[in-house]
C-alpha cells in the first residue's frame, strides 16, 4: 500500500510516501504563486524518490495553509490534526507538540493516545515564527544557520524591547551601531522569540515530554532559547522536523485506505 | 561614487519661514522640538507666534536629529541658539534633547498643536507617527483629557505604509493620490502583520494586479486597522489628524469611510503641516512656560 501526505506551507510544500508504514521518501518544494503545480510538482518528485509513480499512490491526504487549494487530495486534515499525529508516531511520550514554521506556529496538547485535548496558534503575528529570526540574521547578514550557532556561543541576556518584526529590525540596526556582539544579539532576537513561543504554548498546557517540530528546530539557538525559557524538563527536536505534518498526513492515509474509506475527491 | 538609492520611505524634508516677522523687535523666542523615530520637526515662535519650523530625517543619534531639525528652522534667518530663550522637547527622543529646558509628551503636545492649527473645536486626535500611532481626546484648551496608542505592532502605524512604498517603489507622497486611481475599491488586504502583508502584496503583484490596486487594497487595511484603534475611544468631532499619515488621503478618506465622521482639513493655502503639530505644540509649551518664568522673575 502506497500513500502520501502533503503539507502545504506558505513557503514550502513538504511530500512523506509512506509504503507499507515505511517512509519511502520525503521530499521538498517551495511553494511559489502556482500552489497547486508545486503541490504536483511535489507529489511527482516525491513518487520518483519512492521509485513509483503518482498513479501508484492510492490516496493522499493534505494538510497545511493551503491544503484547500489543491484539488488533487482526496482528503484534508488541518495541521493541528496532522502534527499531532506525527509527532505522537515519532514520539509516543509527547504530550506538548511545538510546531514552528516559517509564517506560523503552534502548540498542541495531545494525551497518552495522541488524542488533541487543546492547542494554540499563531498565525497573524511574524514575530512569533521563523519569519522573525529569518528577518533579524538578513539585519546583521549572517546565515540563518550561523545565526542559530554563534548565539549558543553567548552567554548575555539583553533584552529586546520591541515586540514586532519590522520594530525590531530597527532595533538590531541599533544594537549594531553600539557595537553589540553578534553572538550576543543573536541570542537576544532567539530569547526574544522563544519567549512568544514558549507564552503560547502555555496557552495550549505544557507537559513533559515536550517535542518540538517544523523547520525552525533545525535551528540551535531557537532550540536552546526555547527550552531555558520553557523550564520542563528537556526538549526534543523530532527527526526531521519540518516533515512532522506531512508525514502525519501520510499515516492519516494509510489509516484512510485501511479503513476502507471512500475518497471525497474521487474525480483524483 | 557610489549611487545614491533612492528612499521612497521618506517625506520630503521642508523649510518654511514667515518674512514678515522680524524675529529681532520679540521678547520671546521659544522653540519646540520633536524628535520622532523617523522624522524630526522643530517649529519656532516669536512671542507666541509661528514664526519657522523645520522637518528633517531623524539620523542614529537624538540629539544630532534636534539639532539638525533646529539649525534648518534657524537657517536663513541669522538666528542663533542663544536667540531661544526656552526649548521644550518631545517625541520618541525627547530625552535626548541635551538643549531643551523641559521635555513634554508627544501626546500632550500633539493635542496642544492640533489645537492651535484647528482652533478650540477639535476634540479627537489621531496621531499616526513613524513608529506608534494614538488616539486622543482633548478639551477646548487642547489640554489632554484621555489616550490611547499602538506603539507594539508596526501594522496602523506609519512604518507599516513605508514598508509597502519601499516594497512597491512608490515614494510615500504619491501613495494617497494613486490608491484612488483603480476603477473599482479591491478588498483590503488579509494579513495584519507588515511582514506577512508585504508578501501579500507582492503575490498580489505577481497574480497580475497593478500596483495602484495593491495601494489601494493596502491603505484599505491600514483605514481598518487604525479605525479598530479610534472606535476603542468615543470620537467626538471635530476630528483632526496629525502626523505623517495625515497627508496620505488614502488611508484618511478610507478612515473616514469606516468611522462615518469627516476628518477637518486644513486651508488650501496653509502654511501649516500636520506633521509639525507635535513640535509646535512644544514650543507653545515653551512660550507658556517662559512667560511663566517671566512673570515669577519679575515677582522676586
Amino acid at each position: 500500500m502506497i500513500v502520501a501526505g502533503i503539507d502545504i506551507g506558505s513557503k514550502n510544500i513538504q511530500v512523506v510516501v509512506l509504503e507499507d508504514g515505511t517512509v519511502a521518501a520525503r521530499v521538498s518544494v517551495a511553494s511559489g504563486f502556482e500552489q497547486e503545480e508545486s503541490a504536483r510538482k511535489g507529489i511527482e518528485e516525491a513518487a520518483a524518490a519512492a521509485g513509483v509513480t503518482p498513479a501508484d499512490i492510492e490516496y493522499i491526504v493534505a494538510t497545511g495553509v493551503g491544503r484547500k487549494a489543491v484539488a488533487f487530495t482526496q482528503h484534508q486534515v488541518t495541521e493541528v490534526a496532522a502534527d499531532a499525529k506525527g509527532a505522537f508516531a515519532l514520539n509516543p511520550a509527547a504530550r506538548t507538540v511545538i510546531d514552528v514554521g516559517a509564517d506560523e506556529a503552534r502548540a498542541i496538547r495531545i494525551d497518552a493516545t495522541g488524542k488533541v485535548i487543546d492547542f494554540a496558534v499563531n498565525e497573524k503575528c511574524a514575530a512569533g515564527a521563523g519569519a522573525f529570526v529569518e528577518a533579524m540574521s538578513r539585519a546583521l547578514e549572517v546565515s540563518l544557520r550561523r545565526f542559530g550557532e554563534i548565539s549558543l556561543e553567548s552567554t548575555e541576556s539583553i533584552p529586546m524591547n520591541a515586540q514586532c518584526t519590522v520594530f525590531a529590525e530597527s532595533e538590531v540596526v541599533s544594537l549594531i551601531h553600539s557595537n553589540t556582539a553578534q553572538k550576543d544579539i543573536a541570542k537576544a532576537v532567539h530569547d526574544a522569540m522563544a519567549g512568544r513561543v514558549s507564552a503560547m504554548a502555555r496557552r495550549a498546557g505544557l507537559e513533559n515530554e515536550v517535542v518540538i517540530g517544523g523547520g525552525v528546530a533545525h535551528n540551535v539557538g531557537f532550540v536552546r532559547a526555547l527550552k531555558d525559557t520553557l523550564g520542563v524538563g528537556d526538549l526534543h527536536v523530532l527527526p526531521e522536523p519540518e516533515y512532522t505534518g506531512a508525514f502525519g498526513a501520510a499515516l492519516i492515509a494509510a489509516q484512510k485506505v485501511a479503513e476502507g474509506v471512500p475518497a471525497l475527491n474521487p474525480q483524483a | 561614487m557610489p549611487e545614491e538609492t533612492k528612499e521612497f520611505w521618506r517625506w520630503s524634508e521642508k523649510v518654511w519661514r514667515d518674512e514678515s516677522i522680524d524675529w529681532r523687535g520679540s521678547r520671546a523666542i521659544t522653540a519646540g522640538i520633536d524628535v520622532g523615530s523617523v522624522s524630526s520637526q522643530a517649529v519656532i515662535l516669536a512671542d507666541g507666534r509661528l514664526y519657522a519650523y523645520h522637518s528633517t530625517r531623524t539620523g542614529s543619534n537624538s540629539p544630532d536629529s534636534a539639532r539638525k531639525a533646529l539649525n534648518g528652522a534657524m537657517a536663513g534667518a541669522d538666528m542663533s541658539q542663544e536667540d531661544i530663550r526656552y526649548v521644550v522637547g518631545t517625541g520618541y527622543g525627547r530625552v535626548n534633547v541635551p538643549f531643551a529646558n523641559r521635555a513634554i509628551t508627544e501626546i500632550a503636545c500633539h493635542a496642544r498643536g492640533a489645537n492651535y492649527m484647528v482652533g478650540p473645536s477639535v476634540k479627537t486626535i489621531l496621531d499616526m507617527g513613524g513608529q506608534d500611532c494614538k488616539v486622543i481626546r482633548c478639551d477646548e484648551k487642547g489640554k489632554v483629557q484621555n489616550f490611547i496608542m499602538n506603539d507594539k505592532c508596526a501594522a496602523g502605524t506609519g512604518r507599516g505604509m513605508e514598508v509597502i512604498a519601499d516594497a512597491l517603489g512608490v515614494p510615500i507622497e504619491d501613495i494617497g493620490r494613486r490608491s484612488f486611481e483603480i476603477d473599482e475599491e479591491p478588498p483590503p488586504v488579509s494579513n495584519v502583520c507588515t511582514v506577512f502583508a508585504k508578501s501579500e502584496a507582492t503575490g498580489l503583484l505577481k497574480a497580475g494586479w497593478s500596483v495602484n490596486r495593491v495601494l489601494a487594497s493596502y491603505c484599505a487595511a491600514m483605514a481598518e486597522r487604525v479605525s479598530s484603534l479610534i472606535e476603542r475611544m468615543s470620537v467626538e468631532p471635530d476630528f483632526f489628524i496629525t502626523g505623517g499619515i495625515a497627508k496620505n488621503e488614502g488611508v484618511v478618506r478610507r478612515i473616514e469611510r469606516i468611522i462615518g465622521i469627516e476628518a477637518v482639513r486644513l486651508p488650501a493655502d496653509t502654511v501649516l503641516d500636520p506633521q509639525i503639530a507635535g513640535a509646535l505644540g512644544a514650543a507653545l509649551f515653551a512660550h507658556a512656560l517662559l512667560k511663566k518664568e517671566q512673570k515669577a522673575s519679575a515677582q522676586a
